[in-house]
């Protein structure tokens, strides 16, 4: 009963109060399934529970020694008929949890991608997530946006997810559950939320150094909204004239060679997409807040939010740090 | 009175007695000094998982570096397994296996010495990792890719340095030990029992230790040769776990699990043995349906062979191979479900004496059924596909290795320490420990499964405020306070009682099996004369001449 | 608590067990097995799938000549113990012989091709996935046979010295089941790499 309460208490909707990675709280098709199945088993689970613990309570009461007793008890070896029960019973168990377990297996699994699904290509590096829109031509870092689902016309996005490195895990819990990125072995998965906002979550294969703040951020936007977002991100990089030296910086530093800025550089892979960086709420794959402070410092030496991060400090005096971050923090 | 051991007192210089357990070829002395060994890395162990759980009492903490704690986690996790559970539980049976059989030792004495020094070596090994100079950008020191070492994480590209040279050299060294143990205990069990002792008559004690031996064998060899194969593509070029050049990192997953799952069987199968000698003893009843439990172990053994890609339901695999695994899984449920009613069965109707052994066996029985059926929600791929890789199959296995592995060592401790050494170990003390460690034990590992629930995957450093875990992960630190006081309280009650313990007899437990049947501690060559049995129970039959066993199997 | 009198009624039938040195050398067999399993996986498991370098029918050889060599030192070693069990020594240290030299017949067969393969062909285990695979998994064996190798050039040392009589014919037989277990892979072995493989 202790059980089934706490589930009923985890189990909540819309902006969980609990939790924001509540596996309990599902607000999308995949994981809704899972959670259903797992409720029932837990009824079943729960109910052994409670039989086998009672029997164990009540023998550990009721068979005790009595003091100044010590005859023994008869001695019994053997029961064909109850063992014959209690290895059926859990056998009929078994087969009825195998059977739902099954079912639910490929509806998940093999679900067949629908028209006007979105295409995402998530790539995970150590320690960070790109994500690529095939059908946008885009490449984006850390944010991954997405239009809601209307249960009645889905659209939901259908996740392909490599790696460019080691194994990485996909985990955001209230929309699915994870799937890893393995190098040399592409998977997918999927999602339809059905509510719009932000649904978090992280890295849930131990990846490296940073596995723990290798985080991640869905905004799940209204259709409108995210088509917006997808135009905005799809310009080119903002030319402010204001901070051309950040800019020129930028290219003399060699910061190009690890990260794109679509309009002036854009052959650096190694690190996120920087052409629109301005416009996220958060760098360091969701663990500093985006603000010019912050990136000044990370810029200066990531190993201050992130120590183990694959970029190094950089070799930039005073002068060149409040330039670059100034000209990075203009990427809208 | 021709067999009474007759105690031979020879004043030994400090260095003789040294040698005497350096060169022993006794599966007693071995037995202790296995046992032995793994208590002091348990206490290591202890240590690494306390300053992890400081890390992880409070977001954002700052007590432990990234690198640091990706260490402990990784060191934890391979000495528990390796270093703790296998040696203490080798050493248990080699102490009692001969004794249970009415053998005078194992059946390959020198083999036996040659495995435990391969263990022993192994831990060093690892721990010299710690010692072993920081090398190129600290690369050189204890590894940190986690107790399964996925590649391509363990590539030198990932890994640069020794660090993970370390982990695979002293498991492949610890690995031959243990496969020579498994030798071993086969070898002596099929070849070395006494007169009428057929193998329906033995203790389920040797019938688990079978069980686990046949285990080891086709267990540990599968991780040698993918240790062999990563050794093969760090130093010579090869390609085994090299996505570049089309390799599979998915394979060694494979080769990993197929080791993995078995092993905690190997893990778990001697305490089920534990268990079902203290039960029956301290119920007074004898174990109900012997045959059943001897079938169920058999099967768990073939079963647990095949459930291995439970723990990849996440990497990828087709619908159909995760469906597979699901029934497998939840199949080998089945007759371990079945061993905790037999278990049941024998308390019902007994006269039940709550000493410590008893108290241990119970709490064993309560957290065994709990993580037997977390493990049935993990068995549910879906549900796995949430709880996977989250901090609910730490809680769910920890429920397992110290809620009932634990449990039942500490319970053969206090069943077994006077036959040892021939003292009773304080029951007061004993009270304390179990007690306290019970609530150190659920404090910890219950409320542990909260965070898991609520999306907080494994083996992170450090986690973020605002995602409800802090409280669950304060209790669950505060937790392993009274696990660390009950800990101290065992050890010092082991000590104390070799001194100040009650002195017994042959039989302080009024107990069936032949061990009891010999001085407790038994002669170098524990028997006089080989014994000739007639039952399971051969004690029983000469306690009650009357009403003997034989009449009933 | 005598332990003599648990010997009341007891079985009088002749109390049999199997040997020791046959069940321990099973066990050894059984976990060697495993060992090779793997790595006969992951050889089926990358057939074909190398990305790059020469593929097995480009440049293997088939060994039928050492192969022959080897399997018939199966049936040597076995009359070798056959002979010593009858107490007739000499014999037994001929077919011992010829064992041993078969063995290292097949040996030096294998790093013939071996040298061949890294000096002409330039094919090492760090070429391509099946050069990962087949140097692996033939040098395990190889390995094996070499172990073999050493077991039996000390025996025949020993029978040399006179010192290996109709007493050890159990020990030997123990030993010999290694060497046909040895054989027994390269069964295995090579059906494998130059039969399934190529």
């Amino acid at each position: 009963m202790f059980f089934c309460g706490l589930i009923q208490t985890l189990a909540s909707t819309k902006s969980d109060p609990i939790s924001p990675t509540n596996i309990f709280a599902p607000d999308s098709t995949p994981a809704n399934s899972l959670y259903h199945l797992s409720i029932f088993e837990l009824e079943i689970l729960g109910v052994i529970f409670v039989v086998v613990f009672s029997l164990l309570a009540y023998a550990v009461v009721k068979f005790r020694q009595r003091k100044e007793d010590d005859s023994e008890p008869p001695q019994i070896y053997g029961s064909n008929q109850m063992e014959l029960a209690w290895t059926v019973l859990p056998v009929l168990i078994v087969v009825v949890l195998f059977l739902t377990t099954a079912q639910v297996i490929h509806r998940v699994q093999d679900a067949r991608r629908p028209e006007g699904a979105i295409e995402v290509t998530a790539v995970a590096h150590q320690f960070w997530w790109e994500y690529r829109y095939p059908q946008y031509g885009l490449v984006v870092a850390n944010e991954l946006h997405v239009p809601v689902s209307d249960p009645s016309h889905p659209t939901p996005t259908f996740l392909g997810l490599l790696s460019a490195d080691v194994d990485h895990s996909f985990w955001v819990p209230r929309l699915a559950g994870k799937t890893d990125l393995i190098p040399n072995h592409p998977n997918t998965t999927w999602i339809d939320p059905h509510e719009t906002g932000i649904f978090l979550g992280q890295c849930a294969q131990y990846c490296g150094t940073q596995h723990a703040k290798m985080l991640l951020r869905v905004y799940v936007q209204s259709r409108d909204d995210f088509d917006r977002w997808v135009h905005d991100q799809q310009q080119d990089s903002a030319a402010d004239p204001s901070v051309a030296a950040g800019r020129a910086l930028f290219v003399a530093k060699g910061c190009f060679a690890c990260h794109t800025v679509r309009g002036v550089m854009a052959i650096g892979r190694i690190g996120p997409d920087l052409t629109h960086v301005a416009s996220r709420e958060t760098i360091g794959a969701g663990s500093v807040p985006n603000t010019p402070e912050n990136m000044r410092r990370w810029v200066h030496d990531p190993g201050t939010f992130k120590p183990g991060s694959l970029m190094p400090p950089q070799d930039l005096n005073d002068n060149e740090l409040d330039q670059i971050a100034s000209y990075l923090m203009t990427l809208h | 009175m021709a067999s009474e051991a007759i105690p031979l007192t020879i004043r030994k210089g400090p260095l003789a007695v040294v040698y005497e357990w350096l060169a022993t070829a006794d599966h007693k002395k071995i037995g202790l000094m296995y046992i032995v060994y793994a208590l002091l890395f348990l206490v290591i162990m202890g240590i690494e998982a306390i300053l992890m759980r400081i890390q992880l009492a409070h977001a954002n903490s700052t007590f432990l570096s990234p690198q640091v704690f990706n260490r402990l986690f990784t060191m934890h996790g391979t000495t528990g397994v390796f270093f703790v559970a296998m040696p203490i539980l080798f050493g248990f049976g080699n102490y009692l296996v001969p004794l249970m059989i009415g053998a005078r030792d194992m059946a390959f004495p020198r083999l036996n010495a040659f495995a435990f020094w391969m263990t022993a070596l192994g831990g060093l090994l690892l721990y010299g990792s710690f010692f072993a100079g920081a090398g190129v950008s600290q690369a050189g020191i204890a590894p940190d890719v986690g107790w399964f070492a996925y590649a391509p994480l363990t590539a030198t590209a990932f890994s640069p340095g020794h660090s993970t040279d370390y982990w695979t050299l002293s498991l492949l060294v610890a690995g031959v030990g243990s496969i020579a143990g498994g030798v071993n205990f086969i070898a002596t069990i099929l070849c070395m029992r006494c007169p009428g002792m057929t193998l329906s008559r033995m203790p389920l004690l040797a019938w688990m230790n079978l069980v686990m031996g046949g285990l080891v064998l086709v267990t540990i060899s599968p991780l040698t040769a993918a240790q062999l194969m990563l050794m093969a593509d760090r130093y010579l070029g090869a390609h085994f776990f090299d996505t570049v050049a089309g390799g599979s990192v998915v394979m060694w997953m494979h080769f990993f699990w197929i080791f993995g799952h078995p092993e905690v069987y190997v893990l778990i199968i001697p305490c089920f043995a534990f268990i079902s000698e203290v039960i029956p003893v301290f119920s007074r009843k004898a174990m109900f349906g012997y045959p059943a439990m001897v079938a169920a172990t058999v099967s768990i053994g073939f079963v647990s062979l095949g459930v291995w890609a439970h723990h990849m339901f996440t990497v990828g695999m087709p619908s159909y191979g995760n469906a597979f695994f699901v029934l497998t899984t939840m199949v080998v449920a089945v007759p371990t479900g079945i061993k905790i009613f037999n278990w049941l069965a024998t308390m019902w109707g007994g006269k039940i004496r709550f000493a410590t052994p008893m108290l241990f066996a119970v709490g064993f029985l309560f957290q065994f059924l709990i993580g037997g059926l977390t493990g049935m929600m993990l068995a549910t791929a879906p549900f796995d596909w949430q709880l996977g890789n989250s901090y609910f199959v730490v809680a769910h296995f920890h429920y397992i290795i110290v809620g009932g592995i634990m449990f039942a060592i500490f319970a053969a401790f206090y069943y077994w320490y006077p036959k040892m050494t021939g003292r009773m170990l304080s029951e007061t003390l004993g009270k304390w420990h179990f007690w306290l460690f019970l609530i150190g034990f659920h404090l910890t590992f219950d409320f542990m499964h909260i965070p898991g629930i609520l999306g907080m995957p494994r083996r992170v450093y450090t986690y973020e405020a605002g995602r409800g875990w802090e409280t669950w992960n304060m209790i669950s630190s505060i937790g392993t306070v009274f696990q660390a006081v009950a800990i101290l309280i065992f050890v010092y009650n082991m000590v104390s009682s070799y001194f100040v313990g009650a002195v017994v007899g042959n039989d302080p437990w009024d107990a069936w099996t032949l061990e009891w049947a010999t001085s407790s501690p038994p002669p170098e060559y524990n028997f006089a004369v080989v014994p000739s049995v007639r039952s399971r129970r051969p004690l029983w039959d000469l306690k009650h001449p009357d009403d003997p066993d034989w009449k009933y199997e | 608590m005598s332990a003599t009198g648990a010997s009341m009624a007891a079985n009088d039938a002749a109390w049999d067990l199997p040997s020791r040195g046959r069940v321990g050398m099973y066990c050894l067999i059984v976990a060697e097995s495993a060992i090779f399993t793997i790595f006969v996986v992951a050889y089926v498991f990358y057939i074909g799938k190398s990305l790059s370098g020469p593929a097995p029918r480009e440049i293997l050889h088939v060994p039928i000549f050492s192969t022959i060599c080897l399997l018939s030192s199966s049936l040597t070693i076995h009359w070798a113990i056959a002979a010593l069990r009858k107490g007739k020594t000499a014999v037994f240290g001929v077919f011992w012989f010829i064992t041993l030299a078969l063995g290292t017949i097949f040996i030096a067969a294998t790093a013939r091709e071996w040298r061949h393969l890294i000096y002409q062909e330039d094919f090492t285990i760090q070429t391509n996935l099946f050069g990962t695979t087949y140097y692996s998994l033939v040098g395990l064996h190889a390995s094996h046979v070499i172990v073999g190798l050493i077991g039996l050039a000390i025996v025949m040392i020993l029978a040399l010295l006179g010192k290996v009589k109709r007493e050890q014919s159990e020990r030997c037989e123990v030993f010999s089941l290694y060497w046909h277990f040895v054989d027994a892979v390269w069964v295995i072995v090579f059906t494998t790499v130059y039969i399934v493989g190529r």
